[in-house]
């Protein structure tokens, strides 16, 4: 597998470089494999690169999906 | 305990020049110039009246009881570190494995193998250190060799240290006493060592605040021992974590053993570190740890005295020993589950996948 | 840790898992396949088993690149690191997997060699910069995660004119090992293995979408969900996978939707498009020779290829007598069956590939599953 983590950005460099963030964990990184990052978005760190970003908007609708399947498990379901 | 009357000390031409000098091979060769170097840095930091007199062995007079004692050597990468440095783990390390015993600490020896090169500045360093932490707990390094090696034999310095201590009469501490449902307890978080270590390691380049838990348990374990003599077992999980001490326990003992996930203290750095390099914080060291063993019905009798020690505000019961023929540690996860806890099978290396 | 750990809450947990029961129908079984490794660390870690029925069957795949890669591919990479103008830079990983003779490049390390641990590729170029008068070998290994970064230190390379820095390419390719195990006679024709559905990569799918698994949706009639790594995440897609199976579809889902879109990443695969280009043949561990199923250093890039500066030739090596990994590996026999499990194949002694390398599908049951085969049989 690929042990890849999200982490927050929380400071661009030069040279496509930035630092991240984890919990008070600081470590640099490369952003050569993705563009336009900006401090505070998430992206998904593996080998110190970027690979992608991570899209809060989404986590919450996972999340909430999760729940609700959780939540539903009395219920009696159709489809 | 006596101690000796010390002597007038010997007086050297040149001081040692601490801001720029390196050790030589001379400084370990018996001449005049280890005499100096133990004259005007160990004698003088360490400072005591055993050390004074000068002889190659120190005269003791020991407190009726039964004796504990122990060796450990100290080899580590970075030597200075966040919380410590090898010449305070030195001391607080040895003081650890004889208090384990419930032993009171009382003198140590030590052994420096020096690599030629090795700065004078650095060693001072450490040699204060050293006698910082030995004064702190109150136990003297009564006497002491150095070494030199040729540049290139050594990784800077290694340190030996070996320590003995009295045993309260009638306490009875050891590995192979735990029984089932013994209540199993530490004395707060887990992997700070470690995790302190490798975030000066360059390689693996990242930035903590995390601190060495690096510290002399033998004052949490008196107050322990006061208070629940009829504790089993302690053991300080160091090297392999307390993934290991408890499997050593469990194999000692003839017993198994169940762990909380959400029951064992861990810094949110901590496990960020773990996550981020692929590592088990059960199997981190620690330094400044200790697992308790003892009987179910003294374990919130044990757990209130190790929380109003200094070195204990949070410890936890983690869970419970338990009959098994496979001796396995085994753990409930916080997710639900249960998975074992298995011993390692060899020094966990930082992964990528 | 944020968007970790919500990812792990046990209250969630326990209401999927009931759910799963509630849904997964008592008279069928269901074989869901983990691909990756990191699915299968995931299970074992958090004892996902657990929370499921006892007709759902997680068969463990090949997906991990220390496992898979073949002893000869080790020979040469210990070769190299024996040369004494060589600097071989690895990630932690490979250090303790055993080539032949049950060398390793920890053994070569002690012995002598100069071999330096990394975490990145990155660390690499680095090194061969503080180096000049060494030649500096990155051994590249790992899925389509891992070689976008590769790309990057060979890209690097180039622009900064380094002369004494080159890649042991070992990158490999996740479709084309799941076309191997579905083409296989034991899950094609025969039906030994039988493969319901497949949990799909999480972090190869950031790089490479979710597009590239819609075939096997098709073409085989498989359901694949593409799946994080954290335990609910799996736990999600294993219940996605049932609510396929039970209304008879098969199609590419993506529960992983926070970190993969249905074309990846375009700039990292335009990289690797760059640099690599697939080779006709691989072995991997386990499967044996799969055609176009891993990458090598195009031609123009040669000067930063280790097996073209060195002259590297590759030779099969044998594997153990009596290891199953290769059935392991396609899912036709659990580790628990092969007659070197947790006898002279351990941890300490891996024999074959899926014991060397904790995501293995041996070593993760051998350091968090053993308990409840010993319990059975004290």
């Amino acid at each position: 597998m690929c042990l890849a983590i999200p982490a927050r950005v929380s400071q661009i460099l030069d040279d496509d470089r930035a630092i991240i963030d984890i919990d008070g964990v600081q470590k640099e990184i490369s952003l050569a494999l993705v563009d336009d990052v900006a401090i505070g978005d998430y992206v998904i760190v593996h080998v110190g690169y970027a690979l992608g970003r991570l899209d809060p908007a989404e986590a919450r609708k996972t999340l909430e999906l999760l729940k609700e399947m959780s939540s539903t498990s009395s219920e009696t379901i159709a489809s | 305990m006596s101690a000796p009357q010390a002597r007038t000390k010997r007086k050297f031409g040149t001081p040692l020049n601490f801001k720029r000098g390196v050790i030589e091979l001379s400084h370990g060769s018996g001449g005049r110039a280890m005499a100096q170097l133990i004259d005007e840095l160990f004698a003088k930091s360490l400072d005591n009246p055993w050390l004074a007199q000068g002889n190659d062995q120190a005269c003791l007079q020991l407190p009726a009881g039964r004796v504990a004692m122990t060796t450990d050597s100290y080899v580590i990468s970075p030597l200075f570190f966040p919380g410590g440095d090898i010449g305070s783990l030195a001391i607080h390390g040895t003081i650890n494995d004889i208090a384990m015993s419930g032993a009171r600490p009382l003198h140590l020896a030590s052994g420096f193998i020096i690599e030629a090169g090795f700065p004078l500045g650095d060693l001072r360093q450490i040699v204060e250190s050293m006698a910082a932490a030995a004064r702190a707990a109150d136990v003297a390094v009564v006497t002491g060799d150095t070494k030199v090696v040729e540049r290139g034999k050594a990784d800077g310095v290694f340190i030996n240290t070996t320590g003995i201590g009295v045993i309260p009469e009638g306490l009875h501490l050891s590995g192979d006493l735990a029984q089932p449902g013994d209540s199993i307890l530490i004395n707060g978080t887990i992997g700070d060592h470690g995790v302190a270590v490798m975030s000066k390691r360059t390689e693996l380049d990242f930035d903590v605040s995390v601190v060495s838990d690096s510290a002399a348990l033998h004052d949490l374990v008196r107050v322990m021992v006061s208070a629940t003599p009829q504790m089993r077992c302690l053991r300080d999980p160091t090297r392999g974590g307390v993934a290991t001490t408890l499997n050593e326990i469990a194999r000692q003992s003839g017993v198994g053993m169940m762990i909380e996930e959400a029951a064992i203290p861990i810094q949110a750095e901590v496990a960020a570190v773990c996550e981020l390099l692929g590592l088990d914080p059960l199997y981190v060291a620690n330094e400044g740890k200790l697992i308790a063993i003892c009987p179910p019905h003294y374990a919130s009798n044990l757990l209130d005295a190790m929380m109003s020690h200094p070195l204990g505000g949070k410890s936890a019961v983690i869970g419970e020993v338990v009959a098994d023929p496979h001796h396995f540690v085994r753990m409930q996860t916080a997710f639900g589950g249960s998975r074992i806890v298995d011993w390692l099978s060899s020094e966990q290396l930082p992964r990528i996948c | 840790m944020k968007y970790i750990d919500e990812f792990r809450d046990g209250v969630t947990a326990r209401g999927v898992a009931e759910q799963i029961v509630l849904e997964a129908k008592p008279g069928r079984e269901y074989n869901l396949m983990e691909f990756c490794g990191g699915h299968t660390h995931a299970i074992y870690r958090y004892g996902v088993q657990d929370l499921l029925p006892d007709n759902v069957h997680m068969i463990h795949g090949p997906g991990c690149p220390v496992c898979v890669l073949p002893i000869g591919r080790l020979d040469m990479v210990l070769g190299l690191a024996d040369r004494e103008d060589v600097t071989l830079c690895t990630y932690g990983d490979m250090l303790r997997v055993p080539g032949s003779k049950g060398r390793s490049l920890l053994k070569a390390k002690s012995e002598g060699a100069d071999i330096r641990m990394v975490y990145s590729a990155a660390d690499a170029l680095k090194l061969a910069h503080q180096l000049p008068e060494r030649q500096v070998v990155f051994f590249a290994i790992g899925f389509e995660t891992t070689t976008p970064p590769t790309a990057v230190a060979i890209l690097g390379a180039q622009a900064q004119g380094l002369e004494n820095f080159t890649v042991f390419c070992n990158h490999v390719l996740t479709p084309s090992a799941i076309a191997n195990i579905l083409e296989s006679p034991d899950v094609r024709e025969l039906g030994t293995v039988p493969i319901d559905g497949f949990l799909g990569p999480a972090h190869v799918s950031v790089v490479i979408g979710s597009q590239p698994y819609e075939f096997f949706a098709r073409e085989y009639h498989k359901p694949v969900i593409i799946s994080g790594f954290e335990p609910l995440d799996v736990m999600q897609s294993i219940l996605m996978l049932i609510r396929q199976l039970n209304s008879g579809r098969a199609e590419v889902e993506n529960q992983y939707i926070r970190a993969v879109s249905r074309h990846g990443n375009i700039k990292a695969k335009r990289m690797v498009a760059e640099v690599f280009e697939l080779r006709r043949l691989f072995e991997w561990r386990g499967l044996g020779v799969v055609p176009y199923s891993a990458l090598r250093i195009k031609n123009r890039f040669a000067k930063f290829d280790a097996e073209a500066r060195f002259d590297l030739r590759y030779t099969p090596a044998k594997e153990h007598n009596g290891c199953e990994c290769g059935a392991i590996l396609r899912g036709v026999l659990q580790p628990i069956d092969c007659k070197l499990f947790a006898t002279v194949c351990t941890p300490e002694t891996p024999m074959g590939s899926c014991m060397v390398s904790s995501e293995g599908a041996c070593a993760a049951h051998y350091s968090y599953g053993r308990y409840q085969a010993e319990a059975e049989t004290a």
